[in-house]
Parts: structure tokens; sequence; C-alpha cells
């Protein structure tokens, strides 16, 4: 680790103001992923401005419009809201996917959606329940904000402040973990919205996406049988060590039959 | 004084788990000294480069550091190069090739991870930046990582001397009678096998702090390490040629080893050595980035190997080739592993009368490999337990039954491969796991996981292991440079408690409780007055130390031979005190008494009487009672057992689960059983780590680690297992006094080869490459559908 000066932010403006000003400072969001960069020197920020002491950003409502969370809400917090549970379970049970019990209580939704790790749960939910990322600036569909590998639409000191999730009718999200990680290799999350079914993936690839073939087939029909008949072509899909591109591909399928099948309970 | 129950057998608490549990531990980097210094060393980025030129200025100018030092500064100050431990000798009778191992690389490195130069400075963060600022110009060149194409004609060189980068090729067993056999046989079973090569990740990072006294002439090294002696005696002796009563070696609290701490490595030299330039301790703790690359890895073979049958699947002989990595250098006993380790346990449990093995070893530009948990041993077992399982499916026999054709029954037995086994009872260990693993019920377990949509495997291992390293005389004729007898002291106080120096080395295994158990139980004293001392060239006389699961049948017997001496000088005293002759007095549980009379002696009186010499035979006995004896053992001891897995493969994910795991080991005599359990636990636990888990890769193309972190590498978490079933049989070993045989290293050199059968079986394929994960087993499934 190279050596940073630390500010702990009072407001959300304060903090922008002072990512605003210096390009190398970043916002510290639990820093379940930058701290270890940083350990690592792969990442070298001159300034941290740590958004844990900002009230206004954490906290869950629930009303008409869905579940809003604020963008510092620890996993821990999301996954063990009763709230959450009664109006989005399988938003609820993702919180509680996260990494291990020390990454959930320290990890925020803001801090995971900002990173865009392709292989990261919450933009699985995020997508598949087609959420919108509220800024200090304005908000984001979930459809435009996942750009690519670690990137995403947010601007230069662009601070996600909430993020709201419509409720579904219903909903399940399954990852095939990585063996050494834990990341998702894989991890598929569906919803039946009710006014039409999105199925977004986590993990195959450079950042979280939407399967086409697989919300076709579910719209006509949601169930398993109609899930596993879908092959998710491979094109644009990670490989790795851990899985080549064609067995992404397959799991993707395997996944969403075992989304749909616990999204039917 | 005297106590009632024995305590060998019993599960005892262990006594250091107080201090461990509490984080009052005191670990190498724990350590901190007066002035010290921090050391971060320059590694090589590149698999394989030539090093044109190294830059210290930039570095020196940083603040905080204090020096740099590179290859041609210790060639300055004629610091030597690494030794190897173990000569082997080549099937032309050349010596092996032993290329230099300088501690800083010298004109070139030649893995990822290769220590180039060292950066000293006021504190670790200096360091790192002084270290960041060392300007190295590489000239890259290319390299080779794999094990099947190190040896070949064109590959990349990367020793002068080692023509195409081999070692050695060696070769034990008569390979014209073997040939004949199998052109006789009825049937043969091949088999071309990967052992994958596992990176050991000790909890405890590797540690070294090197401090020189100006006072005293005289340098202490702290390490992490798993034998003390032979760390100083390597380092004096062959690198820094420094005399051994000026450098104390001190291993403490060591938080795992699993072999990779027994070598003297690089960084232990550089911060002894340095210590004495800068006038200042020098602190150096991996990180464990720096654990990925630096460590000694473990494994790595390519074998081809066969098996030839009579038409009953009686074994007529056997023929091995394998080709083992040791990576760019030789690590201290690296030459041993793939040969005297592993040839010589062919055999397995087995009768088969004829086996030819040949073994070539190659460098490559990857970290050096050698021992890990089982060492060459596991290695073995599995081309032995793949092979007898796959015959056994071709030949439509029962695996148990296969087995029991083949078992050796007369003990002692001489194997074809130089082993002498004492004792055993194969039968017992496999009867045993049956029952215990419910083999009867596995048709019904089968039909359940296939309703489920699961695909269900059982798998044998039948292993043996050769362990309590072992007498020198043979050890020497086979290559060995150092002893392999251990050293042990027991010093009774004048009140009667006892402190036991032992040259063996505990790095998780216990020895503070079970060595105290033996004492206690032979003296019959309480166990809290008996305390166990090692690790520290300082206060123990001399220690070959822990590797090989010796650590009781050999340290632990140098202690019942100085005890031995301790009763014996113990009686001259009380015949003295109790006026009767020696012959007469005999020793039961704490108390010295004259046969067939009520006068006796208690033990901590004859303590005191020999320390307070009043009334004492002065014309006979010194004064004193304080002890010391050194153990060469006669053999090795031989550890076997059955293990029996049961697996359950989802064949949409290709995930592996372990639903069953059923262990019998035969380790002799069981001084704590508790710790023999936890022993086969944590062995079964890196043995499934290593069939399903783990693998080390190195990329191809550019010699890059790609395992290089707990992102990519995996060791098993507690829900990758299951609840082990566990128990022993006991044939006590004959050749020594405690009928000890051994039990650290028996999980991991009999599961994998279980694990892997299991799987074959469930997918019914012949083989799968290990580690057998999810993207492989799914491979198969789909490859086999295809087929």
């Amino acid at each position: 680790m190279h050596a940073f000066k630390y500010l702990r932010a009072s407001s959300a403006n304060d903090a922008a103001a002072a990512v605003a000003k210096n390009s190398e400072a970043r916002y510290l969001a639990g820093g379940q992923s930058l701290v270890q960069a940083m350990k690592l020197r792969l990442s070298s920020p001159t300034d941290l401005i740590d958004l844990g002491a900002i009230k206004d950003l954490t906290g869950i409502k629930v009303d008409g419009s869905g579940v809003t969370i604020g963008a510092m809400t620890r996993h821990a917090d999301v996954a063990g809201s009763a709230d959450v549970k009664k109006a989005i379970p399988a938003l609820a049970a993702l919180a509680g996917m996260v990494g291990d019990r020390q990454v959930r209580n320290m990890g925020t939704l803001g801090g995971s959606l900002a990173n865009s790790d392709p292989a990261a749960d919450y933009p699985a939910a995020v997508l598949g329940l087609g959420a919108t990322i509220n800024t200090n600036k304005r908000k984001i569909a979930a459809d435009d904000f996942f750009k690519g590998l670690f990137e995403t639409a947010l601007q230069p000191a662009e601070l996600i402040t909430s993020v709201t999730f419509p409720a579904a009718k219903r909903a399940a999200y399954v990852k095939f973990k990585n063996q050494a990680s834990r990341f998702a290799i894989v991890g598929v999350f569906v919803a039946d919205t009710g006014s039409g079914v999105r199925v977004a993936v986590t993990g195959a690839g450079p950042c979280a996406f939407r399967s086409k073939e697989l919300e076709a087939a579910l719209s006509k029909s949601f169930t398993v049988e109609a899930a596993a008949a879908v092959k998710v072509p491979d094109k644009g899909m990670n490989s790795d060590l851990h899985a080549s591109a064609e067995y992404r591909a397959h799991l993707v399928t395997v996944m969403a039959k075992r989304a749909v099948q616990a999204a039917l309970g | 004084m005297a106590m009632g129950a024995p305590l060998i057998g019993t599960s005892v608490l262990r006594k250091e788990d107080y201090r461990f549990l509490t984080g009052a531990g005191q670990y190498t980097d724990d350590i901190s000294l007066p002035g010290q210094t921090y050391a971060v060393f320059v590694r090589s980025p590149h698999a394989h480069a030539n090093i044109k030129s190294i830059k210290k200025d930039q570095a020196l100018k940083k603040p905080g550091v204090l020096a740099v030092f590179t290859g041609e500064d210790l060639a300055a100050a004629k610091v030597g190069g690494l030794p190897c431990g173990w000569l082997i000798t080549d099937v032309n009778g050349q010596p092996m090739k032993e290329p230099p191992h300088p501690c800083l690389a010298q004109g070139k490195a030649r893995y990822v991870g290769d220590q180039v130069a060292v950066v000293i400075a006021e504190s670790l963060h200096a360091a790192r930046d002084g270290a960041d600022a060392v300007q190295v110009d590489y000239e890259p060149l290319p390299s080779v990582v794999d094990t099947a194409s190190a040896g070949k004609k064109g590959a990349p060189q990367l020793h002068e001397n080692a023509p195409d980068n081999t070692c050695y090729v060696w070769a034990i067993g008569d390979k014209a009678a073997v040939d004949k056999a199998f052109a006789g046989a009825a049937h043969v079973t091949r088999l071309d096998l990967v052992n994958n090569r596992l990176i050991p990740n000790a909890i405890e990072p590797r540690a070294a702090t090197g401090a020189y006294s100006r006072a005293e002439e005289a340098y202490t090294l702290y390490v992490s390490n798993q034998n003390p002696h032979v760390e100083r005696l390597l380092m004096t002796a062959f690198v820094l040629g420094l005399p051994e009563h000026k450098v104390r070696v001190v291993a403490p609290d060591v938080g795992g080893g699993f072999g990779s701490k027994i070598y003297l490595y690089p960084e232990d030299v550089v911060v002894t050595w340095a210590a004495k330039q800068i006038n200042r301790p020098v602190k150096w703790t991996a990180d464990r980035s720096e654990s990925f690359v630096s460590d000694a890895h473990g494994r790595d073979h390519v074998t081809i190997a066969e098996l030839a049958m009579d038409k009953d699947g009686k074994f007529l002989a056997m023929r091995v080739h394998t080709t083992a990595n040791i990576g760019a250098y030789l690590s201290t006993f690296a030459a041993a592993v793939p040969t005297i380790l592993y040839a010589t346990l062919l055999a397995g449990q087995y009768t088969t009368p004829l086996i030819y093995c040949e073994v070539t070893a190659v460098f490559s530009n990857t970290a050096p490999v050698d021992a890990y948990r089982g060492a060459g041993r596991p290695e073995a077992t599995y081309v032995v337990e793949r092979l007898v399982e796959t015959a056994a499916r071709e030949m439509k026999l029962d695996p148990a039954e296969i087995r029991r054709r083949n078992f050796i029954r007369s003990f002692p037995y001489q194997t074809p491969v130089a082993l002498m086994y004492d004792t055993g009872d194969y039968d017992a260990t496999l009867d045993g796991a049956l029952k215990l693993a419910d083999v009867a019920g596995y048709g019904k377990r089968k039909e359940d996981s296939i309703k489920r949509g699961k695909l269900r495997g059982l798998g044998y291992a039948a292993y043996i292991e050769a362990c309590g390293i072992a007498p020198s005389a043979v050890a020497g004729s086979l290559g060995a440079r150092a002893g392999l007898f251990e050293a042990g002291e027991v010093r009774v106080h004048p009140t009667g408690s006892v402190t036991v120096f032992t040259g063996s080395h505990s790095h998780g295994q216990g020895h503070e409780t079970t060595f105290a158990q033996v004492v206690a139980d032979r003296l019959g004293m309480a166990i809290e007055n008996v305390d166990i001392v090692h690790g520290d060239t300082s206060k123990v006389l001399f220690g070959m130390g822990t590797y090989g699961s010796r650590s009781l049948a050999v340290g632990g017997t140098a202690i019942v031979m100085a005890l031995d001496k301790i009763i014996a000088k113990g009686k001259k005293i009380a015949a003295h005190l109790l006026e009767a002759s020696e012959s007469d007095i005999e020793y039961d549980r704490g108390v010295f008494k004259v046969a067939g009379t009520d006068k006796q002696k208690m033990f901590g009186e004859v303590a005191f009487a020999a320390y307070v010499p009043h009334n004492y035979p002065h014309d006979k006995l010194e004064p004193g009672l304080n002890e010391n004896a050194f153990y060469d053992p006669s053999n090795f001891t031989f550890p076997a057992g059955t293990y029996v897995c049961e697996v359950e493969v989802d064949p949409d994910t290709g995930k592996v689960t372990v639903d069953r795991f059923t262990a019998v080991d035969d380790f002799g005599k069981i001084v704590n059983p508790m710790i023999v359990e936890g022993q086969v636990h944590g062995g079964l636990t890196q043995g499934i780590g290593q069939a399903l888990i783990e693998g080390c890769v190195y990329d191809k193309d550019s010699g890059q680690l790609l395992t290089g972190s707990f992102m990519d590498y995996s060791i098993p978490r507690a829900d990758d297992v299951p609840s082990y079933k566990v128990d022993t049989r006991e044939t006590p070993c004959t050749h020594n006094p405690l009928g000890v045989k051994g039990c650290g290293e028996a999980g991991a050199i009999g599961a994998p080869a279980a694990l892997m059968n299991a799987i074959t079986d469930a997918l019914g394929v012949k083989d799968l490459p290990m580690p057998a994960t999810p993207q492989t087993v799914w491979k198969a499934l789909r490859a086999k559908k295809a087929a």
C-alpha cells in the first residue's frame, strides 16, 4: 500500500466535491475490493474519501415504487432486513450470498455497483429487477448502467446515493461459485416482473448482462423446461482457468433452470 | 507422586492449545529485536530472463532505505549457493546435475518470483518503496514450465551444465525381468497419469529475522522452519562458511509447514548475512503472494504406469516411467522425493514380485519442487491404487477382492524395490474400512442418487507409506548427505520435574503433549511436571527435525532411550540410598523399590539426592540427573490402511460432492488418539484438496503463475469435505520401543487415489486429471456422451 490521505466526509456533497477536485481521489464505500487492490499496490489513490459517516446514504425504504436502498447500506443489513425479505425475498437472499461474513458486514451496495466487478452479485439483481440507480446528479436505468469490465455509466466524481428496486411477482438468484474465490462463475437472476420476464447474468461476461434468449423463452412459459431448452450462445463470454466460455454458457442455462425452479417455489 | 492410569493411549488435551488459542504464541514475525530493519525482495516478473543490469541508485535515494544487495554483492562476499541435501546417481553411474542455486540471482532469473535483489530499510513501507525503485534491465528469454516438455530436445535451456534440462535419469528394479513378465501376462492395465503440482500454503507464511552481535561475533536466525539444526548445518557449512558455534537458529512457534519449511531458503541466508553487513537485525516475512511464487511446491509428475497380471488378477509385474518436474533449482531434498521416497513405495501392500521404475527429473522455469505432505508416497500410492482399481474394473473383479488376492501376509517382507516391511495386517484395515463405510449399503445409496438425477461412485485406496526415516547408513548409501537419526535430552531438575529437549520440531503436531505423555508415563509422574522444549539450536543438543511422519518413531525413541538412562542412573542412586544392591532395585511409576520389600525412594527424592549429593556414591557416580540419547532407527516404519470414498456428481454442473469418506489406518501403537484423529482429518482434507480442488498452473507461453493467489488457487474449506469416519487397527512397529509408526501424512497419501477411483467410477471413465474440478468433470461427461 502506498501512503494516502484519508477524509471522512460528512455529506454526499462534501464527498463529491473532494473527489471532483482531484482525479486521483477515490470514494471509500466499504473497501472490500479497493483496499485489497491498494494493499497489492495495484491501486494507489492519493486520497480516500470515506462515505461511511454519511447518514443519508444508508437505510432501506419500501413504498409503492419498490425498495429503495441507500448506497452505503451493508450487504448484511439488506440480507437481514425484514422489509426486503417481504418485498423482494430474492434480493435479500442475494445479499446474503455475497462474499463471506466479513465482506457482508463491510461491503456496500453502492460500492459493489460502482466497482462493477464482472463476478459481483448485486449487478445481477439490479439488472434482473430493472432497478434505477440514483446518483447525486441523475437517475440511471439499470439497462444503461453497466458498460464493461469494471466500467459503468458513472461520470468522474458522480456518486451513487441509492438504488430503487421494483418488486417482482416472483424472482430468484442462483449462482455457481468459483471453488477458489467463491465469486460467481455464473450467477443468474430471474424475475417475473408482472410485465415481462427479465433474466440477468453475472460472472459470465465482462459485466452483468441480460440474456435475450432466456427472457424470450421464459416470457412464453415461465417453467424449468422452457429454461432448459435454451442454448445460450457463448460468444463474448469470459474464458479463464476455471471455466471456458462454452462451460459458462452451459452453466447459464443450468443456473437459469434452477433460478426458475426456486422462483416457482 | 506415583500415578495411576497410563497416559499413553488417552486423548490428553493439547498443552500448547491455551497458548495458540489465546493468541499467545510466538511466531517468527512476532519477535521484534531492538533496532530491527525490514527486508523486501525484488523478484523476477519473468519466467526466464537475462539480467543485463541492476541499478540501485534510485532505491538507495528513497527515504529510509539502508542498503540494496544483489547477486553480485553476495558473490563478492563469497556467499555460496544453496546445496542439495541428497545426491542421486543416474542410470549411468554419474552424479545428478547440480547447477548453482545462488541466493540472489546471478546473471539470469529462472522463474517468476526468483529473488533478484534485496532492499533493507527502516520500515517495511520504505523497503517496499525501495524495492519498487530498483531498476532491473531484463532480457526476457523463452521459457518452459510444462513437465512433459521441459526435458525435450529444443526446449529452452535453464542451466549450462544440465543438457535437455535433465537433472538425472534414475531407475530401480530389473528391467529385463519386468519386460519378460509383461510379455507373458494375461492382462496388462495401463494408465497415463498426471500428479498435479500443489502449493503448500501453511497458515503462517515463511519468515526469517537475522541478527548479528559484534560483541559475541555471533549470529542468530529466527526462522519459520521444521528443522533448525539442519538449517544451521546447511547454512554455516555450505553457504556462509561460518562456524556452527557462532550461529544460533531458532524456529519458535511455527504455523504449519507440510514440508515446505524443511528447506534452507535463499531469504534465510540473505537476512543472516545482511544483518552483519548493516550491523542491525534484518526481518523478512513473506506476504501471501510471495509465498505462492517462492515456497517450494509439491508433486508434479507425469507418469506412464503399467501393471501385468495373470488370468486371476494376480500381479506379476509393474512398470513405471515418471517425469518429475523439480523446478528451476534443486531445493534441499528435491532429488530424493521422486526417487527414494517414490519408487520404493511402488510395491504398495502387494506381493508384486517384479517392479521397474525409471524417473527423469527435469528443470523448468517454475518454483523449486520439494517434499510436501507425503513427499513421493502420495505419488506412488496414486500410481499403485489407480492401477489396481482400474485393473479390477478391466478384469471384472471386485476392487476389494483383487486387493485381497495380492496382499502381503507374511512379515518381514522384502519388496523388489528395496524396502523391508516389518509388520502389517492389510486384511484387517481393508475389512474394517468396508464395514465402517457400509459398502454393503452402497447399492441402495446409488439408486437414491440416480433417482435425484445424480451420479454416484465408490473408490478405494489401500496405501502404504515408509515413515520415520530412517537408518542413516542406508540413507547415506542412497545418496543422503545428512544423517537421519534424532536426539533427545532429559533434564531432571533437583525437585523432580523434568524438561525434555527434542530435536523433533512441532509446527502443529502437538509434540508438547504427545511427547510429554510418553515421558510422564515412563517416569510415572504428572504430565504437568514435564515440559517439552524444541526448536532452538542453543537449547537442544542436536536434531534432524520433523518431516516424513518421523517425530514420535525417531524423536520419541531418542527420548525413551534417554529416559531409560535416567531410570538406570536413578536405580544406582536409589540402591545407594536404600543400601541395597542395584540389581534389586525396581522402578515402578515414580517409585524406586527394593524388590520384595517395602523399602523405597520416590523419584523426586532420588533427583534431589543427585543434585544435593551429601549422601551419594561419589566413587561410582557423577552427581546430577541429566541424560541424552541419539537414536538411529534400524528401519523405516510402515503405516498402512484402507480408505473408502463415495462421491456424488451433479451431471449438470460437473460438481463433485464427497459424500462419505472412511479411513481405517494402522499406525501401530497410538499415544494420543485425539491428535492422531486430527492428523488424519487434516491429511485427508489435503488429499481431497489435491484430487478435487487444488492445482498449481503456470501459463505455458509466458511462464506466469496463473494460480498466484487464493482468488485462483483453492484450498479446501470445511464445507468441501464430509464428516469423516475414521478408525484404527494396530500392528505395533517391531523395531522401536514405543511400537509407533507415524500418522502425519497418511491422509494426504491415500485420499487422492480413493477419490479419483470414486469419481472415475461415477463417471464411467478410465481416467480424469486432478483436480477434478467441475469444469473437468463436465467436459469428461460431455466427451463420454459424444463418444
